[in-house]
């Protein structure tokens, strides 16, 4: 009978509630459910207010109100600093997660599906993954310099690892069904990882590419604030040292949008790309 | 244990025609054993079923016939040939179902095809017609996570169908499927057995299952497993299915089988 219920649902997707005697707060609800974009609304609307309370109390003297925020981050995108500072800060950043990208899949590919390779590749990632980078980044300056090369490497050091771990993790955990069903086929080795083993990874792969995005952000900032201050970790140092909080909160936010804003980009580039059934339901 | 002759006919002769041969079939885990000393012949155009408790390695056997897994001693022959690897004239139906969840039932159903390098719109018309034959029409857009139990087993039989092997190996294809459409899927799966006229050999846990379905019956004893008996229910496959599942000889067969395990179950 259980699993009855169970297959049922899955057919005709969840129950819902007809009549609801809870009335408003169930309406509210379904409101949600339907329009997944009005309760993120929501939320960040609950945040900002109670920004602009904390603001206005205020906690601190360097803690500015949600709209002095607003309104200084308006003027550094029309007096074009905040854009030229994310010019500067794009490009160690591009450079290297495109590296860590490439580099992290094909490597936690391989290590994935040869012993050999995860002996000689994991042991370094595992210790570059829980080694303190912020620390490491002054040693980056002895070798590299402060030029692009540093903080393309600092961007690389923090990206790379997590971008491997997962992809290897992945691939090693594939589905040792499909795997069997694909040899049982007579699909040769090439195909069962192309059409297989990988597309049944790379849900974990692109966790990977995304928690790597995340903490490349991480490193070109920590970069251009540890290194030389260029970009938008500049604006940063700057706003603070001349006591312009709202312009140094506005930059900080700026980094939070640009990271979220390319994140969902990614993700919405995995769906449509390589798992088409996660679109519906 | 007494059998009457009307209802048993326990086979001691080695059947003329047998596409597949198990010849001595050993199989060990480190120190456990769970094949010891498979003979056993698989007539052509035949369902037969290897039943026993838990355990008893009848998974591990079909794997073995199917190529997935190595016996430690003995050799399989399908057509005389030894058995080294899978092969097209044999084609295995899962029981988790093994369905691709980023594909959908079409490509999944065609996925046999598209592994042999055949072009989409040959390997799709072939997907069509199985995919018809199983009674999912409509549904080849779809993708598994959208489909229920008995639909996504559906997908698997039709996949193994689409290759056009000779002999199809179930392993215990309704687990997992709930006891409504398992019975639905049994009567389509005799219709279908009618239909191909490929040779089945098919791994079960239920008694009812086996004898409701089978031309020949393989009891397997406890590990080691070993073959026990050979059992031939004598069912007339012309009536309906109601009618079958009330018949004497059926409800006997499958008593028959329950009081030979029993003594396994504790």
């Amino acid at each position: 009978m259980m699993a009855s219920t169970q297959a049922d649902t899955r057919v005709n997707g969840p129950a819902r509630a007809v009549h609801s005697p809870a009335g408003l707060s169930l309406g509210l609800g379904r409101l949600f459910l339907r329009y997944p974009i009005l309760s993120r609304v929501v939320s960040l609307g609950l945040f900002f207010l109670a920004w602009e309370i904390a603001g206005r109390v205020p906690i601190s003297y360097a803690f500015p109100t949600f709209f002095d925020t607003a309104y200084a981050f308006g003027t550094m995108i029309a007096d074009g600093s905040l854009i030229s500072a994310y010019g500067s800060t794009l490009q160690p950043l591009v450079i290297g997660i495109a590296i860590s990208g490439v580099v992290g899949i094909v490597l936690g590919i391989v290590m994935g599906l040869s012993r050999m390779a995860e002996w000689l590749v994991a042991p370094l990632f595992i210790v570059l993954q829980s080694a303190p980078m912020a620390a490491l980044i002054p040693l980056i300056t002895f070798v590299y310099g402060i030029g692009l090369a540093a903080k393309t490497l600092a961007v690389i050091m923090l990206a790379l690892p997590v971008i491997v771990l997962n992809g290897y993790k992945a691939v090693r955990n594939a589905n040792p069904s499909l795997v069997a069903m694909c040899y049982s086929f007579q699909g040769t080795r090439l195909q069962q990882i192309t059409k297989v083993i990988i597309p049944d990874a790379s849900p974990v792969i692109f966790a990977g590419l995304r928690l790597g995005l995340a903490a490349g952000f991480i490193g070109v900032i920590l970069a251009e604030l540890l290194i030389t201050p260029t970009g938008i970790g500049d604006l940063i140092t700057y706003h603070r040292s001349v006591a312009n909080y709202a312009e140094m909160y506005a930059a900080v936010v700026s980094i939070i949008l640009v990271s979220t804003v390319t994140l969902a980009a990614l993700e919405a580039f995995e769906v449509r790309v390589l798992r088409p059934e996660k679109r519906r339901g | 244990m007494t059998m009457s002759d009307a209802v048993f006919n326990i086979e001691k002769d080695v059947p003329a025609d047998a596409v597949v041969e198990v010849r001595g079939i050993c199989k060990k885990y480190g120190e456990v054993e769970a094949l010891r000393n498979i003979d056993l012949d698989f007539p052509r155009g035949k369902l037969t079923t290897l039943l026993g408790p838990s355990g008893c390695g009848k998974t591990t056997l079909l794997k073995i016939i199917a190529g997935l897994i190595e016996p430690s001693a003995g050799e399989v022959r399908v057509n005389g040939r030894p058995v080294t690897g899978p092969g097209p004239e044999r084609a295995f139906v899962f029981q988790d179902f093994a369905l691709m969840p980023w594909a959908t039932v079409m490509r999944n159903v065609a996925f046999g095809l598209e592994l042999k390098g055949m072009g989409k719109a040959e390997r799709q018309s072939i997907a069509a017609k199985y995919i018809a034959e199983v009674g999912l029409s409509g549904f080849e857009d779809k993708y598994p996570h959208e489909l229920s139990g008995g639909m996504r087993q559906r997908v698997g039989l039709a996949r193994a169908f689409a290759v056009n092997a000779e002999v199809l190996l179930l392993d215990e294809p309704f687990s997992a499927v709930d006891e409504q459409n398992r019975r639905k899927f049994q009567e389509d799966l005799l219709r279908l057995v009618e239909k191909e006229r490929k040779t089945f050999i098919f791994v079960t846990h239920s008694i009812e299952e086996a004898v409701y379905v089978s031309d020949r019956i393989v009891l397997l004893s406890r590990r080691p497993g070993r073959v026990s008996q050979i059992i031939e229910p004598k069912i007339d496959r012309t009536a309906s299915p109601d009618a079958i599942r009330r018949d004497q000889g059926y409800l006997d067969t499958v008593e028959e089988i329950w009081q030979g395990l029993k003594h396994y179950v504790d």
